[in-house]
Parts: structure tokens; C-alpha cells; sequence
């Protein structure tokens, strides 16, 4: 079959696929979560027997977990049997035709981000041209892709095509009952990503979920597993850098990475959801369970985190250091303006001899912002020479924010080094006038002085991710001052 | 191209410019001296506009047009430049990415195409070589960890980039060591111009021994007591600020 005639056939797939979608729609759960909505949601996936177990088994341990209460935020009680586990996914009925019918203060923002056309279709989900020109995008990537072996594929084919990956390694670094949010994820998760990366090999492009159609329209409740087998390397760009106006309020989401021997992983972040207006109504309540396995020797897993939106964050991307000679590395700017509230940090937990974990944490406050980093450093008996070094800095913008730093550090064996450092400062008005005098508006300044802030972290995204990061760091801070 | 008129200041209530009358000519530097407490340092900042100085009484016209009814960028757009007596760190944004994001801000006000890196940093190796600024510092962070001495010269090495019409330089001999005053004063030179005017805001003549200005005001207690030529600087010098005061009180 010739390459043109294999586009096609995957083009007709996705059709079917969408077909498929189609046939869904009609059907919904009502709201409220039980055994019954479980086994919906399973069979609507057409999912193997073992996997509904899994699920169930899940629902049963989050029906005897409580909710969280340790995190330094505060939110309205969250009804859980008031929410919908099951919404079919957005039509093309529904989807705005062109850009004229799209919310213009959400256009205006895509033009400050400097997204290109084309993109600002496909992130305000503008129905068909937009999704027929991904779907070629997404089909060309796959086949480059498979040509070296890697798998690159949702959730729910993941599980049809690659079973025995899936069993494998599903729940494996996040245990079904690790918490509640994550249990309630196993139970009711929508879809999501698996890659898989053959041994030896360098993944030869970035992989995004931005290249995959629905990507902007998953659930509440994605589930990713990203596995690195020995010797090889892959960098993993998350989520779109534009605002998402967002009817579900609670987002939470699973992502589980497994490095084996020698092997890469790079998983960067650019989380921009909903943040609530100016009074703090709406939004989106960001409970994320993050974390990475360096199962093998020499392997490294790297977070680098941008978190800018959401109304409520929630999020510790954490590092089990089991191989000997492992790295961790978590690098995050968090930033909360208006009535946004940012709970997160890392863990990072020393088992095996020689493991080095870097932390390095940008707070931003602005507005009535809360930011609190909070991070573990455990380092286990069998931790022989292990190394941390943590950095935290916060940067207020007006004085009604507020920044906290809550380090937790457990050591039990001597021949450990750790290394903390933290500083907070404020914007300055001398720094403000400064920039002013030499020509740059209000905005353009703090932007400007934010962005240097956030330097350390910025410089670990992939280079076109950064340039918007950086932008976006502008935009969620306009009005924070004056 | 500057002209103030009877223009009275206070900060939290305190009055502390209690009528300035002067005037800049085109091409002209001024130098501006006093004693310690004496207002020079409100002077330059209510000239680039700064919060938290009240204008009570008094306009400022410069090149014809209300400088004081402008915003500080649109002032710095216009053409006024502040040479700072204590620039302020950035910590993480280069010099060289600050004064391009400055001087196109500044060239998009006059209606210029903005400069890309290539020109930009040809025109900033250049103005960087007329204070003898090293390379290396124009691409630190934007005075952050700079000596006293180094973070004068950046300003001037500003200065010479964004080519002010008028440009006020509060102080900037303080702290500088002999060999470094004579740098910035070449920079200085070099850079005065027929149709550049500079207000030189300074405690002490030897400043004066390298910038020769064309009139010297004295401001004692928020007015300006005596304006004369280079020479009422070296009278200054030798008999300190409370004869000169004493003399005009007579």
C-alpha cells in the first residue's frame, strides 16, 4: 500500500471514528457516580473485563477515602454525586463554524500569545477544516513514529491495541488508592495518552498532546502513562497554552512515568485552564496527581512546570528515585492573580545509592493570588550519597497576596547532602519606574520583570513552548497592577 | 526645550521644591547643585514623572508640550532620559534584551520599523565601546551584581542608545573613582550635541573639571539661590554651600 492510499485509510478511520463518536453522543449518564456509572463509562469504551475490575475496584477504595483538606487553599464543597462522569464529547453542531462565532476576548487573547491562525482554530475548537487538517497532521506524525517503534496513541486504543503494555504498567507508579483524586481518576477516567518508547531509541520529535485531534476537548479526567524503555529518550509537551473556557470544574487528571535503565524522560507543562473572573466565580479546580518512576539505573525523569491558570491548583509532579545514579528534576513557575489559589510542588524520594534531585520553584502573587510550594525531600536508608538541591523564591505584585514555602525534609542516611534556599521579593515600584523611564509601558515592565524571574524555569521548556509561556506570563498578569 | 516655572513639590505633605524657576536652552548642559536635602533628586524625578510627588504649584513645558500631564514611558518616548543616582537590579533580564525592548518601544512612538537583533546589537557594540562597557556586561542581567561604578556607566551606555533630547543625570559622579569619572564624563561629551540638552544634578565640581557646563543654578532649600557660569561651580568648591547661601541673603 502506498503511502497516499495509507493516508486515506487512516483519514476513513478517523471518520469512522468520528462516527463512532457520533453514535455516543446521543447517549449520557445522568449525574452522580455509582457502581452502574462506572461500569457505563466501561462499556461505553468497550473496555476488557479486567479493566472494569480495575475501575471498580478503585470506585470502592475512593468511597472509603476522604478529600484532602492538608493543601493550603479553600474552595466550596464539591458535590460529587452532582457532576456528570460521562459527557459525550463536544459536536460539531455545537463547535463554532468559523472564528467569527468565537468569544472575541478569548480571540484577543490568542492574538497577544501570538498563536498562528491556523491554531487559534483549532484551540477554540472551530469544527471541521480545523479537525480534517489534524487529522492529517496527527496521521503523518504517527507513521514517522512507528517507523522507529514508539507508540503515541489515546488512552482507549492503547488499551484495545497494546493490552499487555497497559496491564502492565497501568496504576503501577499511582497506585490505585494513593489518594483520593487519583482513586476517583482510576474509577471514572475518560482518556488520554500512552507513549511508549522502544529500547534504545530517541523519540525523533516532541511529542504534544496539541498534534491530537480532541486533545483540547478530553475530559475532566485524563489518565497518561508514559513508559521509556532501557537506553532510550522522549521530551512530552502537556496541554494547550490558550485559555480554555471550561464548564466542568473539576479537573482531575493522573500521569504516570516509568524510566527504565538509562533511559530519558523530559515532561513539560504549559497549564492555562479557566482561572475565574477577576471575583473569583468559575473556573477550574486543578487536582492532579503526578508521578514519575526511575525504575532502572542512570535513568532521569524532568518536570518542568508553567501553571498560570486554574482557579484551584493542586499538583505535586514527584520523582521515585529507585535506580542507582538517578536524577529527578522538577522546575516550575506557578502563578496566581485575581482570586486564583496554587497548592503545589514536588516530592522527591531517594531509594537507590548516588540519586540527585533538583527542585527549583518560581511562586508569582498577584492581585488576592495564593501560592504555596510545597515539597518533600525523602531520603530512605539505602539512599547512600544522595544529593538535593532546593531553591524556592516567590515574587508578590501588590500587597494583598500572599506566598508560603512548606519544605518537608526526611533523612535517613547520613552520607546525604541537601541544600535549601528561598527568598521572596516583591515587585519594586523603583524597578517599575526604572523600566517606565526607559520607555516600556506598565505592562510590558512587569511582564518584562516576571519573565527574569521565571528564567531558571522558562530555559527547560522546548524552545517554542517558552516563547509562548513567556507571553502568557504577560497576559494572566494584565491589570495586576494599577 | 525644558522650562520650568515656579514649579512647587511636596512629599507626604512636606513641601520640599518651594518655587524652581529655569529654563534648558537647546543644546544646553546645566548643572544643578546643592547641598544634601536640598530637592535636586525630587527635581529629576518629578521631571520623569515619578509616583509619590505632588505638584502643588507650577508647570513644567518641555519642547513646548505639558511634560508634567504625561506618564513616565511617554515622557521617556518623547525624548527625556534619567540617568538614575541608584539604578535599580532586574535579576534575570539581559541588558541588551531590556534596552531592545526600551529603544523599540521608544523608535514604535516616533513611528520607526523596531530594530531587529542583527542592527540592534551592532548599534549597541558601538555605543557600549564609547564607555568602555564590556561585553560582558551588556549581556547581564540589567544591573545585578554590577559594581557602583559599572552601573554609572550602564546608564550612560543607555543614555547613548536611546539618544534623549534632554537628558537628567542625578548624581552620577557618586561613588565613581577618579579613572571611572573620567570614562563617564567622555561618554557624557561625546554625546552633547546642538540639539541634546542635559540637566547635570551633582554635589561636588569635579564633575564639573570634565563636563564644563554651560550655566550652574545652586539649590538651597528647594529654591534655586544663585545661577551663574562655570566659574560660581569652582566659587562654590572653595567657600562651601552656606557662604553662597549667606551672600544671597544679603
Amino acid at each position: 500500500m502506498s503511502a497516499a492510499t495509507e493516508q486515506i485509510d487512516d483519514i476513513l478511520k478517523k471518520s469512522y471514528d468520528a462516527g463512532f463518536v457520533t453514535d455516543i453522543e446521543q447517549e449520557y449518564a445522568p449525574p452522580g457516580l455509582s457502581e452502574e456509572i462506572v461500569a457505563f463509562i466501561s462499556n461505553k469504551k468497550q473496555e476488557p473485563e479486567w479493566l472494569l475490575e480495575w475501575r471498580l475496584k478503585a470506585y470502592r477504595r475512593w468511597l472509603e477515602m476522604k478529600e484532602p483538606t492538608w493543601a493550603k487553599v479553600s474552595y466550596p464543597e464539591i458535590d460529587y454525586q452532582d457532576m456528570c462522569y460521562y459527557a459525550a464529547p463536544k459536536t460539531n453542531e455545537d463547535a463554532p463554524k468559523s472564528l467569527d462565532e468565537v468569544d472575541p476576548e478569548l480571540l484577543a487573547t490568542y492574538e497577544k500569545l501570538g498563536i498562528p491562525l491556523h491554531e487559534r482554530e483549532i484551540l477554540a475548537g472551530v469544527a471541521v477544516d480545523a479537525v480534517f487538517d489534524s487529522v492529517s497532521v496527527a496521521t503523518t506524525f504517527r507513521e514517522k513514529l512507528s517507523e522507529v517503534g514508539v507508540i503515541f496513541m489515546p488512552f482507549s486504543e492503547a488499551v484495545r491495541e497494546h493490552p499487555e503494555l497497559i496491564r502492565k504498567y497501568l496504576g503501577s507508579v499511582v497506585p490505585i488508592s494513593d489518594n483520593f483524586f487519583s482513586a476517583l481518576n482510576s474509577a471514572v477516567f475518560s482518556d488520554g495518552s500512552v507513549v511508549y518508547i522502544p529500547k534504545g531509541v530517541r523519540c525523533p520529535m516532541e511529542l504534544s498532546t496539541y498534534f491530537r485531534i480532541n486533545a483540547a476537548n478530553t475530559g475532566q479526567f485524563e489518565r497518561t502513562l508514559i513508559v521509556a524503555d532501557e537506553g532510550s529518550y522522549v521530551s512530552y509537551l502537556e496541554g494547550c497554552t490558550a485559555p480554555m473556557r471550561d464548564e466542568n470544574q473539576l479537573h482531575a487528571a493522573v500521569v504516570e512515568l516509568v524510566a527504565h535503565k538509562d533511559a530519558q524522560i523530559k515532561y513539560s507543562t504549559v497549564q492555562n485552564w479557566y482561572p475565574g473572573d477577576e471575583n473569583g466565580k468559575g473556573g477550574i479546580f486543578n487536582f492532579v496527581t503526578k508521578r514519575g518512576l526511575c525504575e532502572g539505573a542512570r535513568s532521569k525523569i524532568s518536570w518542568t512546570q508553567v501553571e498560570t491558570g486554574s482557579a484551584i491548583t493542586w499538583k505535586y509532579p514527584s520523582c521515585i528515585l529507585k535506580g542507582d545514579d538517578s536524577v529527578g528534576e522538577f522546575y516550575s513557575v506557578a502563578l496566581s492573580n485575581h482570586r486564583q489559589q496554587a497548592d503545589t510542588g514536588t516530592k522527591m524520594i531517594h531509594l537507590g545509592k548516588n540519586t540527585k534531585s533538583t527542585i527549583i520553584s518560581k511562586g508569582i502573587s498577584a492581585g488576592h493570588g495564593r501560592q504555596t510550594y510545597r515539597g518533600g525531600v525523602k531520603i530512605s536508608r539505602g539512599a547512600t550519597n544522595a544529593r538535593n538541591y532546593t531553591q524556592c523564591d516567590s515574587l508578590l505584585i501588590g500587597d494583598k497576596c500572599a506566598a508560603h514555602t512548606v519544605p518537608y525534609v526526611d533523612v535517613r542516611n547520613s552520607s546525604s547532602k541537601l541544600e535549601h534556599e528561598a527568598t521572596t521579593s516583591r515587585i519594586g515600584e523603583d524597578q517599575l519606574f526604572y523600566c517606565r523611564q526607559r520607555g516600556l509601558s506598565e505592562e510590558d515592565a512587569v511582564s518584562l520583570i516576571v519573565n527574569g524571574f521565571a528564567k531558571q524555569v522558562l530555559k527547560e521548556l522546548p524552545m517554542e513552548f517558552a516563547v509562548e509561556a513567556q507571553k502568557l506570563l504577560g497576559v494572566s498578569l494584565e491589570g495586576a497592577v494599577g | 526645550m525644558l522650562k520650568i516655572e515656579d514649579l512647587h513639590v511636596e512629599v507626604d505633605g512636606k513641601p520640599i521644591l518651594k518655587g524652581i524657576d529655569l529654563e534648558v536652552g537647546v543644546g544646553q548642559v546645566h548643572a544643578l547643585m546643592g547641598p544634601n536635602g536640598s530637592g535636586k533628586s525630587t527635581l529629576a524625578y518629578v521631571l520623569a514623572g515619578r509616583d509619590g510627588y505632588e505638584v502643588t504649584k507650577g508647570r513644567v513645558l518641555y519642547m513646548g508640550k505639558d511634560l508634567l500631564e504625561m506618564p513616565p514611558e511617554l515622557r521617556a518616548a518623547e525624548g527625556v532620559f534619567l540617568g538614575f543616582q541608584y539604578p535599580v537590579a532586574i535579576p534575570g533580564v539581559s541588558n541588551i534584551y531590556f534596552l531592545k525592548a526600551a529603544l523599540n518601544a521608544i523608535r514604535k512612538h516616533r513611528g520607526e520599523e523596531p530594530l531587529d537583533a542583527i542592527d540592534f546589537m551592532k548599534l549597541s557594540k558601538e555605543k557600549a565601546a564609547l564607555v568602555e562597557l564590556p561585553d560582558e556586561l551588556t549581556k547581564r542581567a540589567v544591573n545585578d551584581g554590577f559594581s557602583g561604578g559599572e552601573k554609572k556607566r550602564n546608564e550612560i551606555f543607555q543614555m547613548a542608545l536611546l539618544e534623549p533630547s534632554l537628558a537628567v543625570l542625578d548624581e552620577t559622579d557618586s561613588g565613581l573613582d577618579i579613572d571611572a569619572l573620567k570614562v563617564v564624563a567622555r561618554g557624557v561629551n561625546t554625546l552633547r550635541g546642538p540639539e541634546r540638552s542635559m540637566l547635570i544634578i551633582t554635589h561636588y565640581q569635579r564633575l564639573l573639571d570634565y563636563i564644563v557646563p554651560d550655566v550652574v543654578h545652586v539649590l538651597i532649600d528647594g529654591r534655586i539661590v544663585r545661577t551663574g557660569d562655570k566659574d560660581l561651580a569652582k566659587q562654590l568648591e572653595a567657600k562651601g554651600y552656606a557662604e553662597v547661601q549667606d551672600a544671597q541673603q544679603l
